[in-house]
């Protein structure tokens, strides 16, 4: 486990080990407890993760972490049933230009990644990075890719990208340092929508092979 | 012509009153309607946005009496220009843009009363990288998800979720206090070839070998050409060791440095995403982070290592500074501003 401050704006709890899903509904009942705290504006969950931002940064530290690293002891998991939507994806081609070097990294066939990128049910984690998107876990481990060394400055929405041992969907245009292997189309965040994010923690997304560019 | 016929879309219904509005005139690319931004929605992926430098926009908005964060247009490419459809009052705070009213040059961080028909001409600043021009009565764009920052990524927000273009009629809310003449004490910021901003060290930070820590330290950074308002990309040494990292994607915020395995680490800034799964080396104090919006591309920057308890310090010395320019404001809008 590890707490540290983002300056004075917030402090950031990571929880030990690896992402899993069972870490993860700990990381939600965290959230839903801290964010009740009088002193915390934001509770916001990430991969394994958890940001608590203040309405005020307290002269110390110590009594926060205390309070965070015995509610993380004492927290059951929030387990969360939610909906799973269906993505038809087209992999590689103009829009997969990183296909090729997940390809090289993970030593797989173009059919390999695929196979095994559209085989799982992928809880949603956690929203963040962009409105709207969302993190992903239970990708299969042997699609392990490296962040870019140095990010694009704009990928287009509907991109499917690996980062690391994450993958996702961009929700809109924007920088990305994740590999992109393919695009799907759908709206995933709309302000005017209530609520205007399409999935939330615990929701769950299934992609389907559409098509393979090589 | 009927009044306001030439305004879409915004006329009271049955009114042949139009809308109190200022026109943009001229403007570039990348200005756009910013207030003090949006909190509490980052758990559904927005990030902050809001005023590159806010505590410009907020001394903009005490010196017309508005809320202090109220929206204002932060104005980062130059010559612009805005005509006053009404009569209302304005301020220019932030990098001094030499700002003319109708030819008639103002001090900088400055408020003044406009007639209508008069027009506002901001040139290229030479010292600083953003101005802030606020109306009395802010600007009275709708508020999304409780801000009016722009969000240029999702499109929304702001006017219209873009940026500025010319023949845009923006809509001003209704004054709080009758317009006046008068001027604030501009914050006192470091001058000077290198700017020092203070950080503290984040997650990552003892992770990195010694000789990276040691690099972004003491290094002079360039902020490079790819850097605008979600990130600032520096130049200068490679920070090594940044590769070993396999690291899960955590919320993080504006002032976050984040180093990706290339070794050219990035300060996230007002439209930095909401989470990112680069290794966080430092983060960069709030009080010093509108040192480094008002930072021009090319310029150079240190990063100073303090503590916890030296950026409290340094916030509330911004504080007492924005009470103190508020202080003098009530009081001159009591007694009257001298000349």
């Amino acid at each position: 486990m590890r707490i540290s401050p983002l300056g004075t704006t917030a402090l950031l709890f990571e929880a030990p080990g690896p992402a899993a899903l069972a870490s993860q509904e700990r990381i939600w009942a965290l959230a839903t407890e801290a964010e009740t705290w009088p002193e915390i504006r934001e509770a916001v969950p990430g991969m394994n993760s958890l940001m608590l931002s203040f309405v005020h940064p307290p002269r110390q530290l110590a009594p926060m972490e205390a309070r965070l690293r015995d509610a993380w002891g004492n927290g059951q998991p929030l387990q969360q049933q939610g909906r799973v939507i269906d993505l038809p994806v087209v992999y590689g081609g103009e829009s997969g230009p990183h296909l090729a070097d997940v390809v090289a990294h993970t030593r797989l066939s173009v059919d390999e990644v695929v196979e095994l990128h559209a085989a799982p049910v992928y809880p949603v984690y956690a929203l963040g990075s962009h409105p709207g998107y969302c993190y992903l876990g239970g990708m299969d481990p042997r699609l392990t890719t490296p962040r870019r060394r140095v990010p694009v400055m704009r990928i287009p929405g509907g991109a499917v990208s690996i980062g690391g041992s994450q993958t996702g969907v961009s929700a809109s245009d924007g920088p990305s340092g994740w590999n992109t292997i393919g695009s799907t189309s759908m709206c995933f965040f709309d302000p005017a929508r209530s609520p205007p994010a399409l999935l939330q923690p615990g929701d769950a997304i299934r992609f389907h092979v559409e098509r393979v560019i090589r | 012509m009927i009044p306001g016929s030439m305004i879409p879309g915004s006329m009271i219904p049955g009114s042949m009153i139009p809308d109190r509005m200022i026109e943009v005139l001229e403007a570039a690319t990348a200005n756009t309607v910013q207030d003090i931004g949006r909190t509490g929605f980052a758990p559904i992926g927005v990030g902050r946005s809001g005023a590159m430098d806010p505590v410009a926009l907020q001394v903009a908005n005490m010196l017309l009496g508005n809320a202090t964060g109220a929206a204002a247009i932060e104005i980062q490419v130059f010559p612009f220009a805005v005509r006053f459809t009404t009569d209302t009052a304005f301020a220019i705070t932030g990098a001094d843009s030499e700002p003319r009213l109708d030819g008639v040059p103002l001090p900088p961080w400055w408020a003044a009363p406009a007639r209508a028909g008069q027009v506002l001409r901001l040139s290229p600043p030479r010292d600083g990288a953003r101005s802030y021009l606020a109306v009395a009565g802010g600007i009275d764009v709708p508020a999304v998800l409780g801000s009016r920052s722009t969000h240029l990524r999702s499109a929304f927000g702001g006017f219209h979720g873009r940026a500025l273009e010319h023949g845009d009629m923006l809509p001003i809310g209704p004054a709080a206090q009758p317009a006046m003449t008068l001027g604030a004490a501009a914050p006192e910021r470091p001058v000077g070839p290198v700017l020092t901003v203070q950080a503290l060290p984040a997650a990552e930070h003892d992770a990195f070998p010694q000789s990276a820590r040691e690099a972004f330290w003491s290094a002079e950074w360039r902020i490079t050409a790819q850097s605008n308002r979600h990130g600032y990309r520096l130049s200068g040494p490679e920070l090594g060791g940044g590769d070993g990292f396999n690291i899960r994607s955590t919320p993080i915020l504006p002032g976050v440095v984040q180093v990706p395995p290339g070794g050219a680490p990035i300060v996230q800034m007002s439209d930095a995403n909401s989470a990112g799964g680069y290794p966080k080396i430092a983060t960069v104090i709030g009080a010093d982070l509108p040192l480094l919006g008002q930072a021009r591309l090319g310029s150079r920057v240190r990063f100073a290592k303090t503590n916890y308890e030296a950026a409290l310090a340094a916030e509330q010395a911004v504080r007492a500074y924005l009470a103190r320019v508020q202080r003098t404001i009530g009081l001159f809008r009591r007694n009257g501003a001298p000349g």
